[in-house]
């Protein structure tokens, strides 16, 4: 009896977790996503799913940027961070930490602070913009901030770090003796790398994907400071909805609408490139 | 023995850490037989792995050639030398069904698919693993791991294999069951073995030649039975098998032997073998080679003490006399018929042996400048520096 129940006391500390936190939040959330009313009218649950039709037809633009900056800065990040945990990780030598701790650096300052900082380096007139257009190498109406440009940049340098760290992680794991194996069986450093390291590595690429792109398709923050009103994503919109105009449901529709598009993206990304499918890429 | 598959002239490799530099390989100089099994064996720490690693080219000398069939390959990369080795570890690419893992080599090798095919079959039955092809490393044990590795490495058919302590992760009974396997498979291929090991029973049972290695270089190179039977070295009598160590002081010499006679009919005679005769005599003896009376029983070597200790091991019982103070001589008193105790602890005993049976070790020093002087002098020649 008592070897029964064994196995469901295990999972008591952590279901009783995700019961807390994750998921009576969800229910309270599209349960909100229900109601109907005002702030000034007061909310009355009627199950009603209009607010989902009117999210996803009015604020679909917003959805599919988000979506492509979360993309983009993923492909970005991706590109930057791979051969720079592949360099700390192989080249590393003695100063691995110390090149971790410098790539975590910037998380001691606050996300917004960080944010604001590239706001004044890439002013119209600031100091790097200013300069170049004082010695004539712009034009004068040239300007970063309030484009994609400036948005996916401040997205791909505060999510960098939470694809360099599992890519590392991955890489650090790779037993050093079959890079020899692979040499001792004819492959050349490209082979090498082709044939062993990327492969043995994509479990940390796989977890660096889903760190970056999530956040970085939810944030509000950098569109809200580097961009303009051609680049609102769907997290500012959630923001404006919820802390400014008090439309609870409408602002829990489309959080709900955005959680789903999100577990989506991630359902249909594991089934194409899924860790028990990396691991089975045949070696031809 | 043939053609000369790998030759090692007066390699030397220096690690350099960052406070102090590691001699890790003095100066080795080997050739090694086409179609040999050749064994490294030393101590922990002696330099195996840095010299079979220098072969394989993953580390290069400081200093040295080293030559595949007389062609150099310092500076050429492990990718492009045309050897295997297999690993302690066994190295297997864990994210692939091991037959892409013996099939691995032959690819990068650009082969025709269809006999990459065969010939990966033909290894997967030479090594006895039909149809576990689909297995990925994680899911066999490890002595079938340990055949993969091997299935891995002789697919492509090298100049020659290197082992590094191929069977040290296995236990004892699979051990000596993959002894015997890897030495027919030897057979089989006629590839050379150039094998790694601390075990002095595998490298006595399995090798054609020998090179026991102390601190970096080597102290004696030779067949399993001369380096059993006639240790050249102090540090080889010790480390292979054991062997009782006399000291004397020599009395006379005469036509080829030494003899140091400590009165009262105790003696023993050594052939000096072409050695220089000396007056300092160290002498060694294989412990089966004693034997046990309680008469002086007439031998060219006898010397009488007193049993301290019997030890009962099964084929043999071991006898511990003391005969000086501070020296022990050990007798391996076979349990051929009778197993009953020949003497008990407190006996005064007399414990003898052939003189054919003693042999004069040399001082660690010499020995070194008399292995490397048995290089071709024109080949050494082009070595030193
Ligand atoms: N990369 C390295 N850097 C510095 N020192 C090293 C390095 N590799 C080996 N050494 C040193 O060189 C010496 C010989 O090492 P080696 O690995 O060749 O010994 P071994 O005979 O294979 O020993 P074992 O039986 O323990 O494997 C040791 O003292 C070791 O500490
Ligand atoms: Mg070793």
């Amino acid at each position: 009896m008592r070897r029964k129940l064994a196995p469901y006391l295990l999972v008591m500390p952590g279901g009783l977790w995700l019961a807390i936190f994750f998921v009576i939040p969800m229910i309270a959330m599209v349960s909100v996503s229900m109601e109907t009313g005002s702030l000034e009218t007061g909310f009355q649950q009627t199950f009603s799913v209009h607010h989902y039709l009117d999210m996803i037809n009015t604020y679909h633009p917003q959805l599919l940027r988000s979506l492509k900056y979360g993309l983009c800065t993923t492909v970005i990040t991706i590109l930057l961070a791979y051969p720079m945990a592949y360099w700390i990780a192989f080249r590393g030598g003695r100063h691995k930490s110390t090149y971790l701790f410098l790539i975590l650096l910037p998380f001691f300052v606050t996300f917004v602070i960080r944010t604001i900082s590239w706001q004044f380096l890439l002013a119209d007139d600031g100091i790097v913009l200013g300069h170049l257009k004082d010695w004539h190498l712009v034009s004068k109406n040239f300007h970063v901030l309030a484009t994609p440009y400036a948005v996916i940049g401040g997205l791909v340098y505060n999510f960098l770090p939470f694809m360099v760290l599992p890519i590392y992680v991955a890489l650090e794991r790779i037993d050093k003796v079959l890079l020899e194996a692979s040499a001792d069986l004819y492959a050349n450093k490209a082979a090498t790398f082709r044939k062993v390291v990327l492969p043995l590595s994509l479990p940390g690429v796989f977890a660096g994907v889903i760190l970056t792109f999530v956040p970085a398709a939810a944030d509000y923050v950098n569109a809200q400071i580097l961009g303009g009103s051609g680049q609102v994503m769907i997290g500012n919109v959630i923001e404006t909805l919820y802390i400014s105009n008090s439309q609870y449901p409408q602002a829990s529709a489309l959080s709900s609408i955005l959680l789903a598009a999100l577990l989506l993206g991630i359902f249909v990304y594991a089934r194409v490139l899924g860790t028990r499918d990396v691991l089975d890429a045949n070696a031809g | 023995m043939g053609e000369q598959a790998i030759e090692l002239i007066g390699v030397a490799k220096q690690f350099s850490a960052a406070e102090e530099n590691v001699q890790a390989v003095e100066r080795v100089d080997l050739s090694i037989g086409s179609g040999e099994f050749f064994s490294l064996l030393g101590p922990s720490g002696c330099g195996k792995t840095t010299t079979l690693r220098m072969i394989a080219g993953f580390e290069e000398p400081t200093q040295g050639q080293i030559l595949l069939y007389g062609v150099d390959q310092v500076g050429v990369p492990a990718n492009n030398r045309d050897l295997n080795m297999v690993f302690q570890s066994y190295a297997l690419f864990p994210h692939m069904t091991v037959f892409d893992n013996v099939a691995f080599g032959l690819r990068r090798k650009k082969l025709p698919k269809a006999e990459i095919a065969e010939r990966v079959n033909t290894m997967f039955e030479l090594v006895d693993l039909k149809g576990r092809e689909k297995r990925r490393p994680r899911e066999m044990s490890g002595g079938q791991q340990q055949r993969v590795a091997l299935a891995r490495a002789l697919v492509n058919r090298p100049r020659a294999l290197l082992l590094d302590e191929p069977l040290g992760a296995l236990d004892l009974k699979l051990r000596q069951s993959m002894q015997l396997e890897l030495k027919r498979n030897q057979r089989e291929v006629g590839i050379t073995f150039v094998y790694v090991t601390h075990d002095q029973g595998e490298a006595l049972t399995m090798s054609d030649r020998i090179a026991v290695m102390n601190a970096g270089h080597v102290e004696q190179l030779g067949s399993p039975r001369e380096v059993y039977e006639s240790p050249a070295t102090r540090f080889v009598a010790d480390f292979i098998g054991t062997s009782n160590l006399v000291e004397l002081t020599a009395t006379s010499t005469t036509a080829g032997e030494s003899v140091a006679d400590r009165g009262a009919q105790q003696r023993i005679v050594v052939p000096l073998r072409g050695q220089q005769a000396r007056d300092r005599l160290v002498v060694a003896v294989r412990p089966e080679k004693v034997g046990l009376a309680t008469a002086p029983p007439g031998a060219d070597c006898q010397l009488s003490g007193r049993v301290e200790e019997v030890v009962y091991q099964g084929t043999f019982t071991a006898y511990t006399v003391q005969t000086a103070p501070g020296e022990h001589i050990v007798c391996h008193w076979q349990n051929a018929t009778d197993s009953s105790d020949v003497a008990a602890v407190g006996d005064t005993v007399w414990v003898s042996w052939a003189k054919e049976h003693s042999y004069l070790l040399e001082d660690p020093g010499k020995v070194a400048a008399a292995v490397s002087a048995g290089v071709p002098a024109g080949v050494a020649g082009g070595a030193s520096k």
